[in-house]
Order: structure tokens, then C-alpha cells, then sequence
């Protein structure tokens, strides 16, 4: 603290720069405590093992079982990273170390007006053109593929655009070190940048992960919304956020509770998200000052 | 940032959004009337209240869709002044009054390439149920049977299950959809498919060249002909639901939508009209 006297300005600042700290970060704290306080009246009914262990959902019977439903959510999460992340960490690669500035310029500017395409387009565009090419016309193609596809979609830009700007980040003298050593682009890439932009890259699959997580409009229209495990590519399944989607409009009292106890589940999977890309993004981006300080 | 690429990416969305605009006067519209639930009836609704708006230049009518439950459960809570169900009221809705403006039936329709005409009541439960699994064992060309079945909460689904006789959890389904729209685009799309929508939906758009095709239920045609003289056995009615006192717009809309001189529009929609002088 500076021993003389903050100007006005400089305290009118802080304190301003505080409030709206502090606002978001109790914003998520209200709505964790809603979405709970919603969630107790099912939780203390049923027993959070009903949720578990219920045979089926059949809610106007009383039946509660979330974990066909939370399977299809990791399901089609995985399914759309497995296919998003390299693409995007590649793309990201392309437009920070290869790409000739012009090229990365029109590159970024398309991968952005990708990132924003509202989801309910995507949805459209996979129940109209996607859904019946994975079918085949004789089938149903309204299942676990393409449900990834257009997730896959969505999280693509995010990936790309924080894994260029990881790299961006990554000190000059880093890669300059490794072209003297006489390493080629696809070694430098894989030994020196990417393990140095290791954090921010890792951010970004976290941010895409949070976002696949919890999209629902898209899912909804070409993923089948039957109630099952998720058993095939071309089978049907129905995650938990296209399922409260599908049942919030008409839900009543206990009903509605339990949907919040999907939403709850939700809420934690992400958090738990943040805790182990805490743990595992732990190294931070190499400083300028030649070292890689590699804390694991 | 790069400003020509992305100036240019911004002109081409601009000028595809800029075509698609369309004008409204909405200056002095200062009530708005809401109307929310069933997905049948929500596109009948959207007409009668662009006429509506017409004559009366100070309400704004707006639909929203999401099932008959929806619209019960918004009409209870008050969300809506009326809510739209596809179907009778149940006992335990007797704390709501409803109003029948149309009749519709619900038809079965499978790809417009299925070469079967007409199915009775024990194969369609065959068929929902899982026991029938190929349309071979129907006769038709061999193939396994996509069934489409709707989501709950629909009153579509309570109208199919109980006129066969099913409950929810005995239906086998490979892909569930919510609105009838939904349900349509996938049969089109999947030439072994079967599901059932309401016939004026689907008759509006078989006439836009959507590929499917309308099968007879026990050799009874759905058509709405056959809805109108009584002979198809799975009809149900349109119904604008409301809770308590109604207020004066859902009053006036309500005998908007009776007024025979409106009828056009629900003839337009491919339902009978049920019209109160």
C-alpha cells in the first residue's frame, strides 16, 4: 500500500471494481443455494439413492432414475470432445505458429462468427441435414452420434480461439530456443509450445467441456430424448438437460422438484470439472525469464 | 482485430437477416394477451390472433407452444390468460373451464414410400409395444420399424395411449419428439418410420410436399371429412382452457374463435370448426 494518500479516482475504482466482483461471485452462490433449496423437497421425499437406483423415469409413477440420463450427458460430452479437441488444438496450432498473418486473420475471423451461431441453428441444421445422412434414410440417425456432431460444432471455436491464444502467449524465446536446437515445427509444437501454453489450452477444453455439459436446445432435436442408456452411435438417448427441458414447461410440485435435482447434478459435474482442471492444468505458462518452472 | 475479414463476414449475415425482415407496427399495442400450450393448437392460434390484432389494434396476441399440460398448468398459475389443450379436460382439471373450438383427430403416418394403406387397432399396439418389430409381418416391404412416439406431457400421447388402450411406460420407442412439427420431420426423413400427429397438421403439410402419408385406422380414411361426420374413431377436441374469471381479452378471443365468420381460418388449418352464433 502506497504510503501516500490514493487519489479519489483510484479508490472510486477499486470500490467499484469490488461491488461487481463481488456481485458475480454472489450471483452463483444465490442461484447454487436456489437450485438447492428447489432440490431439497425431492431429495428429503425420495432419498438421493432413489435417483440412483429407481428402475426408470417414469416421474407420474414416482420412478426417479437419473443415471441412464447422466450417462448420455457424459456420453455425448466425451463423444464431442474426442472430436472437437483435436480439431481445435490443431486449428489453434495452425493459426499461432504456421498460418501466414493474413491467412490466420481470416481463419480467426471465421472460427469467431462459428462461435457465435446460436445453438437452436445447429439443431435445425443436424435434424434437417445430419440426422438423415447418419440414418440413412432408413433408419433414424437421432442418437448419440449426432448429437456429438453438433456439440463437436459448438465447442470447436472455443478450443481453438483459447489454444491460439495460449500460444500467442508462449515467450518468443521459448520457440526461438527450439528452432536453434533444431527442432521442426511438428517436434517445437509438441515439445516446447504446447506444453508451455499447457494452462491456457486446458482452460479452454474446460470452458468447452462446461459448455457441452450444459446445452440443451441442440441435443434436444437430434438426439432421440428416449430414456436409455446409451447403448449404440445411431441409438437414441435423452441427457439431463434435454430432458428438463422437454418436462419443466407442464412439471408440478414434486415433479418440478426432482427436475432440479438433474439440474443440482449438473451444477455439481461442472464444479467438480473446474476442481480437476485445477489439479491437472497446474503448471503455469512459462515465464519469460528462461526457465520452464515445471510445479507439477 | 482484423477489420475487413470480419467486416465481411458481418455483411453476408447482415444482408441474409436484413432479407428475412419483415415490418409490424407495434407502436399502441399496450395489452398483450398470452396464449401458451398445445403444439396443435398453437398454429390455429397464432392466425386467429393475427386477424384478431387486426380488429383490435390495441391488444398484442402472443403464442407460445410447450404441450397441453403447459397450458394448463400456465393457465392455473396465471402465466396465460388461456391455455390451449388438444384434448378433453381430465376429472382432476374440473377447476377449469374450457371452451371446444374445433375438432381434430390424430392420425398415424408413416414415410410417403411405405406401400401400406391402413392399419388396425391390434397391430398399431403390436407396433408400440415392441412385438411387431418389422413392417414384413404387416406385409409391407421388410425393414425394422422406427417407432416414433411423443414426449409426455403431450396431449397427443394421451389421446394415442388411451384410445389403445396403453400406458406410457409399455410403449417402446426409438425416437421421441416434442412437437408435432418435430414428430413429422423425422418420419420424412426415415423411410421405416410410423408415429401420429394430428391430422390437420399433417394434412397442411402433405399439401406442402412433405413425404408422408396418412394411414386409415380400423379401414376408417383420416381425413377431416371423417373427423367432421363422426366416423373416425380417434378424434379429440381443441380447447382453449381458462382459471377463474376470465378477463375481458380472453373473453373476446374466445368468442372471436366461435365466430362463424372465422371459421375460414380453422377450415384453413384442416379442423372442423365448431362455431357458436
Amino acid at each position: 500500500m502506497s504510503p501516500y494518500a490514493r487519489p479519489k479516482r483510484d479508490r472510486a475504482l477499486s470500490v467499484v471494481l469490488l461491488s461487481s466482483a463481488a456481485l458475480a461471485a454472489s450471483l452463483i452462490v444465490l442461484i447454487l443455494v436456489f437450485v438447492f433449496g428447489e432440490a431439497r423437497g425431492a431429495l428429503r421425499a425420495e432419498g438421493f439413492t432413489a435417483f440412483l437406483t429407481d428402475a426408470g423415469w417414469h416421474p407420474t409413477d414416482g420412478e426417479f432414475g437419473l443415471l441412464p440420463m447422466a450417462a448420455a450427458t457424459l456420453a455425448t460430452t466425451l463423444g464431442a470432445l474426442v472430436m472437437a479437441a483435436p480439431l481445435g488444438i490443431g486449428a489453434g496450432l495452425f493459426n499461432a505458429l504456421i498460418a501466414p498473418r493474413p491467412v490466420a486473420r481470416f481463419h480467426r475471423a471465421l472460427v469467431e462468427v462459428l462461435a457465435g451461431i446460436p445453438s437452436v441453428v445447429f439443431g435445425l441444421w443436424g435434424l434437417v441435414v445430419l440426422v438423415p445422412l447418419i440414418g440413412g434414410g432408413e433408419r433414424s440417425g437421432q442418437g448419440l452420434l449426432a448429437a456429438s456432431v453438433v456439440l463437436a460444432l459448438m465447442i470447436l471455436p472455443t478450443i481453438a480461439l483459447s489454444t491460439e491464444a495460449a500460444l500467442e502467449r508462449v515467450p518468443r524465446e521459448l520457440l526461438q530456443g527450439a528452432a536453434a536446437l533444431g527442432l521442426g515445427p511438428v517436434a517445437c509444437a509438441r515439445r516446447v509450445a504446447l506444453p508451455a501454453a499447457r494452462r491456457g489450452v486446458i482452460a479452454g477444453l474446460v470452458l468447452a467441456t462446461g459448455r457441452a455439459i450444459g446445452e440443451t436446445m441442440a441435443v434436444l432435436m437430434v438426439a432421440g430424448n428416449v430414456v436409455a442408456w446409451p447403448a449404440g452411435l445411431r441409438e437414441p438417448l435423452r441427457t439431463l438437460t434435454g430432458n428438463i427441458a422437454l418436462e419443466m414447461g407442464y412439471a408440478t410440485q414434486e415433479h418440478r422438484s426432482v427436475l432440479f435435482v438433474a439440474g443440482l447434478v449438473l451444477m455439481l459435474a461442472v464444479a467438480l470439472l473446474v476442481v480437476l482442471a485445477s489439479l491437472f492444468g497446474g503448471a503455469p505458462t512459462a515465464t519469460s525469464h528462461g526457465g520452464g518452472a515445471s510445479s507439477a | 482485430m482484423s477489420t475487413p475479414s470480419h467486416l465481411a463476414c458481418l455483411l453476408l449475415l447482415a444482408s441474409t437477416a436484413i432479407s428475412a425482415c419483415g415490418g409490424d407496427a407495434a407502436a399502441g399495442r399496450t395489452e398483450t394477451l398470452i396464449l401458451t400450450g398445445s403444439s396443435t393448437v398453437a398454429p390455429l392460434a397464432t392466425e386467429l390472433g393475427v386477424r384478431f390484432e387486426e380488429q383490435n389494434p390495441t391488444i398484442r396476441v402472443d403464442v407460445q407452444s410447450g404441450g397441453s399440460s403447459r397450458g394448463i398448468a400456465d393457465a392455473r398459475s396465471g402465466h396465460a390468460q388461456i391455455g390451449m389443450a388438444s384434448r378433453a379436460l381430465k376429472a382432476s382439471e374440473s377447476d377449469l373451464a374450457a371452451e371446444t373450438i374445433a375438432r381434430d383427430g390424430v392420425g398415424l403416418i408413416v414415410h410417403a414410400s411405405n406401400p401400406l394403406t391402413s392399419l388396425d387397432a391390434e397391430a398399431v399396439r403390436g407396433i408400440y409395444t415392441g412385438k411387431i418389430t418389422d413392417w414384413s409381418e404387416l406385409g409391407g416391404t421388410p425393414g425394422r420399424i422406427t417407432v416414433v412416439n411423443k414426449a409426455e406431457g403431450r396431449a397427443t400421447l394421451a389421446v394415442f395411449l388411451e384410445h389403445f388402450g396403453l400406458e406410457s411406460r409399455d410403449v417402446h420407442a426409438d425416437v421421441i419428439a416434442g412437437e408435432n412439427e418435430q414428430a413429422i420431420k423425422t418420419i420424412a426423413g426415415t423411410t421405416s418410420s410410423i408415429g401420429y400427429v394430428s391430422i390437420g397438421t399433417a394434412e397442411i403439410d402433405i399439401e406442402a410436399g412433405i413425404e408422408i402419408k396418412l394411414l386409415a385406422l380400423d379401414g376408417v380414411p383420416a381425413t377431416t371429412a371423417a373427423v367432421a361426420d363422426g366416423s373416425y374413431p380417434m378424434a379429440r377436441p381443441l380447447n382453449l382452457v381458462t382459471f377463474g374469471d376470465r378477463t375481458d381479452w380472453a373473453q373476446r378471443f374466445i368468442d372471436f374463435a366461435h365466430d362463424p365468420k372465422n371459421a375460414d381460418l380453422i377450415l384453413r388449418e384442416s379442423f372442423v370448426p365448431i362455431s357458436k352464433p
